[in-house]
């Protein structure tokens, strides 16, 4: 299935510097390995070691959440529009703390 | 790597800071990118979603960082990147803060002790992820343009 990608702002360094970039995929999985093939450097960013997404990377398809569908096998038609949007998270290290 | 912030907006950050202490505080850095490195013009302070957890996480949604990106390109601005506070620690970021950045965005890090705000710092995550990278705050006084 033809379907295209939009890339979030951090990621385009990465990806040819393109906001959207065309692949092909019968599944979110295979169309997110396809475009982590073409631009090899988006890799580290998208997946975990294990190769699982990142937690905080969100994925969605005409606008729904693949957490909500069938993850990563979420089949995909000709034309579908896969979104990658961050979490943002963080926070100091617990046991870095300033005696007073 | 320099990022340009007003004395106004450097206020606006140590208070959203000192309003949320113990708890840490976040929002994004909206402004734009010249030859001269990054201008923050305005910020958007955001609810902490780590109700479990907020005297050492943060987290922004997803649907969040949709709705501050919007609100970035409505008004011509790019998102830059993201600010939060640490409670009694410093300013620099943790092994927790590394493993969930994303390269290309601007980090400030707030360090508050005892409910006062101290140090500030800017961080940018290296492409292969291995460590943050400093950025220079340079502060800008008065209006822009």
């Amino acid at each position: 299935m033809a379907v295209t990608v939009m890339i979030p702002t951090p990621l385009r360094p990465f990806a040819g510097r393109q906001s959207s970039v065309a692949v092909e995929g019968r599944t979110v999985g295979e169309a997110l390995e396809a475009l982590s093939t073409r631009y090899a450097e988006l890799r580290r960013h998208l997946y975990a070691d294990g190769g699982r997404l990142r937690s905080f990377v969100n994925v969605y398809v005409n606008q729904e959440d693949i957490r909500n569908l069938q993850k990563d096998q979420t089949p995909l038609r000709d034309g579908d529009t896969i979104m990658i949007v961050p979490s943002i998270a963080g926070g100091k290290n617990s046991k870095e703390s300033f005696s007073w | 790597m320099i990022l340009r912030l007003s004395e106004d907006l450097t206020e606006r950050i140590r208070a959203h800071a000192t309003q949320s202490y113990p708890y840490e505080c976040c929002g994004a850095l909206l402004g734009a990118e010249d030859d001269q490195g990054r201008e923050v013009r305005d910020l958007v302070a955001l609810e902490n979603q780590r109700q479990d957890s907020p005297r050492n996480r943060f987290l922004v949604r997803p649907e969040d960082v949709i709705r501050v990106d919007k609100v970035a390109r409505e008004r011509g601005l790019d998102l830059l990147g993201w600010y939060h506070s640490h409670p009694d620690a410093p300013a620099r970021p943790s092994e927790f803060d590394r493993e969930h950045a994303w390269p290309w965005y601007s980090y400030v890090i707030l360090s508050v002790e005892a409910s006062q705000p101290r140090r500030m710092a800017s961080w940018r995550l290296l492409d292969d992820r291995s460590r943050f990278e400093a950025e220079e705050i340079m502060a800008q006084t008065g209006p822009l343009g």
